[in-house]
């Protein structure tokens, strides 16, 4: 259910404080930011934030994803015994 | 792309496969006797199929493909409902390309399109809105269609057409919510789930808490889990890991989206403008205790359905279909009668056909090879 | 001065001879048309030495938006005619263009399209030599439906065709998949979406006729309505063979693949106005390539895949699973679920 993708807040309205332009690949989409928006946590232009319906559900955590892209890393490294499981071209 | 194809690299796919493999064979489970995990939402089903993610883990691991999307466990009813409201004269009907094609009694969204009816693809429910702005002759109605992760943006759009004071503006509404149903699940006889991937961006709204039933009261996993394959392989690892330790918790893998506390400002929106009352039928799943979702006294005058008196249809599926037996892991698509026969994804007689995130059409769209 | 199109436009008296004197004989002007007759008279012999088959194609177009960016229906029209005769191996010549109007539509916009298809015809080295108007009444039709004819000789030597396809064949796409569609989609349902997005409509003929000359094209086909998929499952039923493509080799627009992962969507459905795939032997694989990327509207060529037994179509994703490409029942929808 739910797709949603992450976009990066290219730009911010200056009349409506709550609607912002979010890019994905170049695509942009007018989207509505205040349900993750608050008095003390301002979102700022570049902030990466998850679309659903036109709306910025979550603020994308950027320490949290190098987090487990990291794990992966070192896991990869701890293991290279790598390629058995995989169906590879015939 | 960022944040995602990252989470796609076929390295880390590789050795955390190879984690699986080794972890699985400290567990009791057997390709006889697998591990059955439910991904309760449509999206996982459709990543583990893209990706071949169920081709690629080992046969001790065995994905159930549970009720996590909208369009599976809409009744049939409540297209004939959107029909018969969309065919009222100078009604602009909007709804999520999703419900286009779900078959009622007389046809679907898309047909009743071809037939001249005004009927609007959105991408998001303010589109409607603007669309209300723009054409004062015209009422205005929107499908409200979703878990709670869409829950919150019709919710704003629903008060701020009650700011603008928009009177030609109302929601026919139809959503769900994931707890009363996993409940109703769990509840049923001779379930064989053992453990459950939780829905990453439903979670985003409601947190992590909610499903702590599941661990406490059910013994089992559950890890929220992201929707790349390295998220969907980390968290089956994070399932085995409790499943040795013999530890059962709600688990996060989806940290970078959900925070453990959800979107409160998200929940109170919801909370603001809907109320769970009534036991509502949903496809596949029977009717449930408490699950209906209504608009709340303040906001009623905007339920389409008051506005236009429309009468609630009551439409049986095919009795030989076994949807609710696939969704609750009794048996895979392969195993109705229907599927691929009566069953296909042009001629859905159950729910989980209609949708392109359904377990059916999954199975029909991905795995077809297997079945010839 | 009137302004918009009326049923008088239609009629045949006046008004009729005025707007075809006025639109089409400047747009068009050329020396068939302006000998005034109910036909083009085209000598036989012109056909003859530049080959030894006519091929022959119509396709009518009713788009909706009727401009849209990197195109209009005029452009369209001509584009898509010109792109069937020349899949087949054909050299395209002559058009034949069928008009049927809304009235009410204002005649700068049929102004502005006649003249793209002027410009596209061109470009495309046909001729527009002969043609025909209606008017229906308001509501009648969308704006403006366009239909083209078209012939083209076909050069003795090329046999191209579906049923010399073979097992093991490469399959190649000459540019990136699901412009056009992509375009269009996010105008038409108004989903607001902001970027580069731009129809690759384009006449083909200069990329193909450099085909002309390489031994070992089996097959070619435009990859129009129902996009790369629909093609390939032309192919299979055509040729009796399966179609295996991989998908890490699809070549896209990084904005294309924004759209579809944003909308839920596979931009192997996507319709495109400016791609062919093409079936070729192992052999001159290389050759068709380099002889496509020399060609600006080829430049993105890609091999994609290739001729298999086993009589499916089917994708390998990421990870070397496979499976299989069903056509879809319907046009793709943006979902959010």
């Amino acid at each position: 259910m739910c797709i949603g993708i992450p976009c990066q807040i290219v730009s911010i309205d200056k009349n409506l404080p709550h609607i912002a332009i979010a890019e994905v690949n170049g695509i942009g989409r007018e989207i509505d930011i205040s349900l993750v928006t608050s008095n003390n946590k301002p979102i700022t232009i570049g902030q990466w934030v998850l679309v659903h319906v036109g709306f910025a559900m979550s603020m994308l955590d950027e320490d949290e994803a190098k987090q487990t892209l990291s794990f992966l890393n070192a896991m990869q490294e701890e293991e290279p015994d790598v390629g058995v499981l995989f169906i590879g071209k015939e | 792309m960022q944040f995602i194809d990252e989470f796609r690299a076929p390295n880390a796919v590789k050795s955390l496969l190879n984690q699986i493999n080794a972890l699985v064979k400290k567990t009791v489970f057997t390709k006889d006797s697998p591990l059955n995990i439910m991904e309760v939402c449509g999206g996982h089903t459709h990543a583990i199929f893209k990706f071949g993610l169920d081709q690629l883990l080992p046969p001790e691991i065995n994905f159930i493909h549970g009720p996590g999307c909208p369009v599976c466990v809409l009744p049939m009813g409540r297209i004939d409902t959107c029909i018969d409201i969309a065919k009222q004269p100078n009604v602009m009907f909007c709804t999520f390309g999703d419900a286009m094609r779900v078959p009622g009694q007389q046809g679907s969204l898309l047909t009743i399109r071809g037939e001249g009816h005004d009927i609007r693809i959105i991408y998001s429910p303010l589109d409607a809105l603007k669309l209300a702005k723009l054409n004062p002759e015209k009422q205005i109605v929107l499908f409200g269609l979703g878990f709670e992760t869409t829950m919150p943006g019709i919710a704003l759009t629903i008060l701020q057409a009650k700011q603008l004071q928009l009177s030609n503006f109302s929601l026919l509404c139809q959503h769900i919510c994931i707890i009363p149903t996993l409940k109703a699940l769990l509840a049923l006889p001779d379930i064989k789930i053992d453990a459950f991937l939780g829905p990453g961006h439903l979670s985003m709204i409601i947190g992590i808490k909610p499903y702590e039933f599941i661990s406490q009261d059910y013994a089992k996993p559950v890890v929220i889990s992201g929707f790349e394959p390295v998220d969907i392989l980390q968290s089956v690892i994070m399932i085995l890991m409790q499943l040795i330790k013999q530890q059962y918790l709600v688990e996060n893998q989806y940290r970078r989206i959900v925070a453990d506390k959800g979107n409160t400002a998200a929940q109170a929106v919801i909370n603001q403008v809907f109320t769970l009352q009534g036991n509502d039928e949903w496809r596949g799943l029977g009717k449930i205790l408490d699950s209906g979702v209504r608009l709340n006294e303040k906001y009623r005058e905007y339920d389409a359905e008051l506005r236009f008196n429309t009468k609630r249809h009551c439409q049986q599926d095919d009795p030989n279909a076994r949807c609710g037996d696939v969704l609750t892991g009794r048996c895979k698509p392969i195993n109705c009668p229907l599927f691929g026969q009566t069953c296909t994804p042009t001629s859905a007689y159950g729910a989980l056909m209609v949708s392109s995130e359904g377990a059916c059409a999954a199975y029909y769209q991905y795995r077809q090879s297997d079945l010839i | 001065m009137i302004k918009t199109i009326s049923l008088a436009h239609g009629s045949g008296g006046l008004a009729s001879t005025e707007l075809i004197d006025q639109i089409f004989m400047r747009a068009f002007d050329n020396s068939f048309l302006q000998a005034h007759e109910d036909q083009a008279k085209i000598k036989l012999t012109e056909l003859t030495q530049l080959g030894d088959r006519m091929a022959f194609s119509t396709d009518s177009y009713v788009i909706d938006p009727i401009f849209f960016p990197g195109g209009d229906i005029g452009k369209l029209a001509v584009c898509g005619t010109v792109n069937d005769l020349a899949v087949g191996g054909a050299i395209p010549l002559y058009l034949s263009c069928g008009f049927i109007l809304e009235e009410g539509l204002p005649i700068c916009t049929l102004q502005e399209i006649a003249d793209s298809m002027a410009k596209t015809a061109k470009e495309a080295g046909v001729t527009i030599v002969t043609g025909d108007t209606k008017v229906v009444p308001n509501g009648a039709v969308d704006k403006i439906f366009i239909n083209t004819a078209g012939i083209g000789a076909i050069p003795t030597q090329i046999n191209w065709g579906m049923a010399h396809i073979k097992e093991g064949d490469k399959i190649i796409v000459s540019g990136t998949l699901g412009d056009h569609g992509a375009t269009i989609l996010n105008i038409r349902e108004k989903l607001g979406l902001i970027g580069a997005l731009s129809s690759d409509c384009a006449p083909l003929y200069s990329l193909i006729h450099h085909l002309h000359t390489i031994d070992g094209v089996r097959a070619i086909r435009d990859a129009t309505r129902g996009g790369v998929n629909a093609v390939l499952h032309e192919f299979m039923q055509g040729s009796g063979y399966g179609m295996k493509i991989i998908e890490s080799e699809l070549p896209l627009q990084s904005t294309v693949r924004g759209l579809c992962e944003l909308l839920g969507l596979d931009p192997l459905n996507f319709a495109n106005e400016g791609k062919v795939v093409i079936v070729v032997s192992p052999e001159c694989e290389l050759q068709v390539l380099q002889s496509l990327h020399r060609h600006p509207l080829g430049i993105n060529a890609k091999s994609i895949g290739e001729v298999v037994t086993k009589r499916n179509v089917t994708l390998q994703g990421l990870y070397g699973i496979e499976r299989l490409l069903d056509l879809p029942h319907n046009e793709p929808l943006p979902r959010i679920c």
